[in-house]
């Protein structure tokens, strides 16, 4: 029997159950149920995570100066996005403003870890769901060469280079191990490329892995290290002295004039090799349109990346901001964190416990209390569970909705809120993109816009350091070499109570960070992470949210080789590290989240 | 045994989240290291978190490497492992017997795909008894084991010419390897 949810996806649980778990490559862990129908359709889906139990367990009366360092260590790939929202939060919370420096500073650091992300997550997670490796091994060096050559003047296209290439390769997997590629269901059907492009596709893998050694010395120069870079509340911790030569840590024009090839090689890598890969392989999945969810109806992106220090207005977010429902784009909503009736938390299908559970919670006022029941109609038992029950709790991930909407987060949602705004640096290169591929807008709201929104992304961020980098130089050169605000540093200068909220776009979508101040010490402190949002289950209402939606009504070639869902969950690019799993000998998870 | 630096460039990589309790043994263990140690300028002393492929590229600027890390050899808990080269699984198969292995794993044989994999790998791994306590201590089973742990890897890098003597002078609190109220001893004092 299927049913309607308010949001308006048909659920029909009637069909044979596929269950996927774990979810690979990804950070963390996840599960998904599916059912399908007679022809492999999927009609009804369920996702469920693990995820931290709140770091408020944690932070409760520690110095609110030393947040970040803590929320650094939440997830090894969104370190610094969660640094920067953290120390945001604070200055928010205290009334602290930074200079102008530290503003081009922090948005280099999150535009090198956009970039990053992106390509790590394109080629390394997701790349691998649209190229069959193991065909690369059947290319012809030569053609291969010719069609690298067709669509990119990236100058590694020799016949040669591909011949060696493709050498390795056959040495590396002739060993037996494919160590990175395990894992994939090599010579399935789902897979459409000719060896050709999966060849130039894999080549451009290991150039990625090379790539974002150069990357990372961004943050390495303005953090003073990495990992783990160094963040401060007020503004930055690297002083800028552009005549030194050698002072420790500080910013002089050498190190200004590394960031500068840096920023020179990312645009290349995104605009050569990044793009072109995204739209060669997409014009092989042209008929492989699915996977749209919430994108074409509910998304929401809190912007980021100001133009002017302390103006977290819509003007000055160069990513936009704003809340898109039931489709249509022609109105776009402001968003308001403080608000207690725009974000709340509901928890009525996930492992926690409220007081009263038909009601969400603003999370200033949050709570995360376990409470790990699993529905009547579950299958196996709380160790071993063999089938979720989607009627009762299923999942360790809260249900975070915006005035009660399910949003989808992420590069899709910000560049269909600049899309619906109509800006032209979001919407030419959407609307290009398309064209390319002789495509229709609607073709956006699927796996494959999500996957090219976040090259898209890429692109843009890369020029966007460009801007801020000049911006930087042109600063000091003015004679302004400040990079932090100390005014507000001790804390008897702060006052009895304060609440704050900080926010970003991560990489895979917005996240914010809630904190309440009593007597200079933390009392609470709430993060709402972009897998949150998108990973979220069902709502008292019974919305569904965006993995679950993305799900629907996709066609499986073949259901014992789930390569459509994987496809579709990853281009979310879910993180879910924030959590722990034992692994026993024979690979079975061993330990199951204990209550405390 | 090397003479050169230029050729024996060492690599010391403490691994996990000091968030789940015994899952931090790696970071905490190679924060020690370096709270106690001088090193020569061929070591390389590294917290590498829960950064999986982020790592890749401190590995290929390595000739040797060693990693502390949370293991489950279904040891009893506390128990210490050292297993080098090619007992080091670089890639995933049945067995997985570090706790970032479906992470590490993946770097090493990212280095290896890159043909820039150190060419000799040391993994000092501790049993865990608790990885479920979120914001939790390390238990004190496998506290006890970060000494030991250190002695070992000492041990392994004077063998590889990579000879380590204990700090003059006590490392500054500004210089630690993790800092703001993140370091072992303020973390785990918990405020009330």
């Amino acid at each position: 029997m299927g049913i309607q949810t308010p949001n308006g996806f048909n659920l029909d649980n009637s069909g044979k159950r596929i269950v996927v778990d774990p979810v690979t490559r990804i950070e963390g862990h996840m599960r998904v149920e599916v059912n399908v129908d007679a022809d492999n359709v999927i009609r009804n889906a369920v996702s469920t995570g693990t995820m931290w139990r709140g770091i408020e367990v944690i932070l409760k009366n520690r110095d609110p100066r030393d947040a970040w360092a803590f929320t650094e260590r939440i997830c090894g790939v969104c370190t610094g996005t969660h640094a920067l929202t953290s120390v945001r939060a604070v200055e928010n919370a205290l009334g602290i403003t930074i200079p102008e420096n530290a503003n081009s500073i922090r948005n280099l650091m999150q535009l090198a870890l956009q970039v990053h992300d992106h390509v790590v997550h394109f080629y390394h997670l997701h790349a691998l769901d649209w190229v069959d490796v193991v065909s690369a091994l059947s290319a012809d060096p030569r053609a291969t060469s010719t069609l690298a050559q067709s669509i990119s003047s990236w100058p590694l296209s020799s016949p040669g280079y591909f011949k060696d290439l493709q050498t390795r390769l056959k040495k590396f997997v002739e060993s037996g191990q494919l160590g990175p590629f395990k894992n994939g269901y090599w010579g399935s059907k789902a897979y459409k490329l000719p060896p050709e492009a999966n060849l130039m596709a894999v080549a451009h893998y290991l150039e990625a892995l090379d790539f974002q050694k150069e990357i990372v010395k961004i943050h390495t120069v303005f953090g003073g290290k990495n990992p783990h870079p160094n963040w401060l509340v007020g503004g930055v911790p690297c002083p800028i002295n552009v005549d030194g030569t050698g002072a420790v840590g500080a910013i002089n024009m050498e190190r200004l004039n590394l960031i500068s090839s840096i920023i020179d090689q990312l645009i290349q890598f995104n605009e050569q090799v990044y793009l072109p890969d995204v739209a060669a392989i997409g014009s092989f999945y042209k008929d492989w349109l699915y996977g749209g969810g919430l994108s074409g109806q509910s998304v929401l992106s809190y912007g980021d990346v100001p133009e002017h220090a302390n103006d977290y207005s819509d003007k000055s977010l160069k990513l936009p901001r704003g809340a898109i429902i039931n489709g249509n784009l022609s109105e776009v909503f402001p968003v308001d964190h403080a608000n207690p009736n725009e974000i709340q938390e509901f928890v009525v299908h996930s492992w926690y416990k409220y007081p009263d559970e038909t009601k969400g919670l603003h999370p200033w006022d949050g709570i995360t209390e376990p409470n790990y029941v699993l529905g009547a109609n579950a299958k196996g038992t709380k160790t071993a569970i063999e089938q979720l029950d989607e009627g009762g709790k299923y999942s360790w991930i809260k249900a975070p909705r915006w005035k009660g909407h399910a949003m989808e987060v992420g590069p899709l949602a910000r560049w269909v809120v600049g899309y619906a705004q109509n800006k032209a640096e979001f919407k030419d290169p959407v609307d290009k993109f398309l064209k390319d591929l002789n495509l229709p807008t609607s073709a956006l709201f699927s796996t494959l816009g999500r996957t090219a929104a976040r090259a898209l992304e890429s692109v843009w961020a890369g020029r966007q350091m460009r801007y801020f980098q000049d911006k930087l130089i042109a600063n000091i050169k003015a004679g302004d070499s400040s990079t932090a605000n100390v005014d507000k540093w001790k804390p008897e200068s702060w006052p009895k109570e304060a609440k704050g909220v900080g926010f970003t776009e991560a990489p895979r979508g917005a996240l914010a960070h809630w904190i309440k101040i009593k007597d200079t010490k933390i009392d609470n402190y709430q993060c709402v992470v972009p897998t949150t949002w998108n990973g979220s289950p069902r709502d008292p209402k019974g919305n569904i949210g965006a993995f679950e939606a993305s799900l629907l009504n996709t066609p499986m070639v073949n259901p014992e080789q789930p390569l459509e869902i994987l496809r579709t969950i990853h281009s979310f690019d879910p993180c879910l590290a924030c959590s722990t799993h034992v692994m026993s000998p024979d690979g079975q998870e061993l330990a199951k989240i204990k209550v405390r | 045994m090397p003479t050169s630096s230029q050729d024996n460039r060492i690599l010391v990589l403490g691994i996990g989240n000091i968030l789940w309790a015994d899952e931090g043994f790696g970071v905490r263990t190679v924060e020690e290291f370096h709270r106690r140690y001088d090193v020569p300028d061929n070591v390389t002393i590294l917290d590498g978190g829960t950064q999986g492929l982020y790592l890749v590229n401190y590995l290929e600027e390595a000739d040797r490497l060693i990693v502390f890390d949370a293991i489950d050899y279904g040891l009893a808990p506390g128990q210490l492992k050292l297993v080098r080269d090619d007992e080091v699984p670089r890639f995933t198969g049945a067995k997985k017997m570090s706790l970032h292995q479906t992470g590490f794993q993946e770097v090493i044989s990212a280095a290896d795909l890159l043909g820039r994999c150190p060419k000799h790998l040391v993994l000092i791994g501790c049993q865990p008894l608790d990885l479920e306590d979120w914001g939790g201590p390390l238990t004190a089973p496998v506290r006890g084991q970060i000494a030991p742990a250190i002695d070992l890897a000492c041990q392994i890098l004077a063998e590889w010419g990579g000879e380590v003597r204990p700090r003059r002078e006590p490392l500054p609190a500004s210089e630690r390897l993790l800092g703001n109220d993140i370091d072992h001893l303020n973390y785990e004092m918990r405020p009330a």
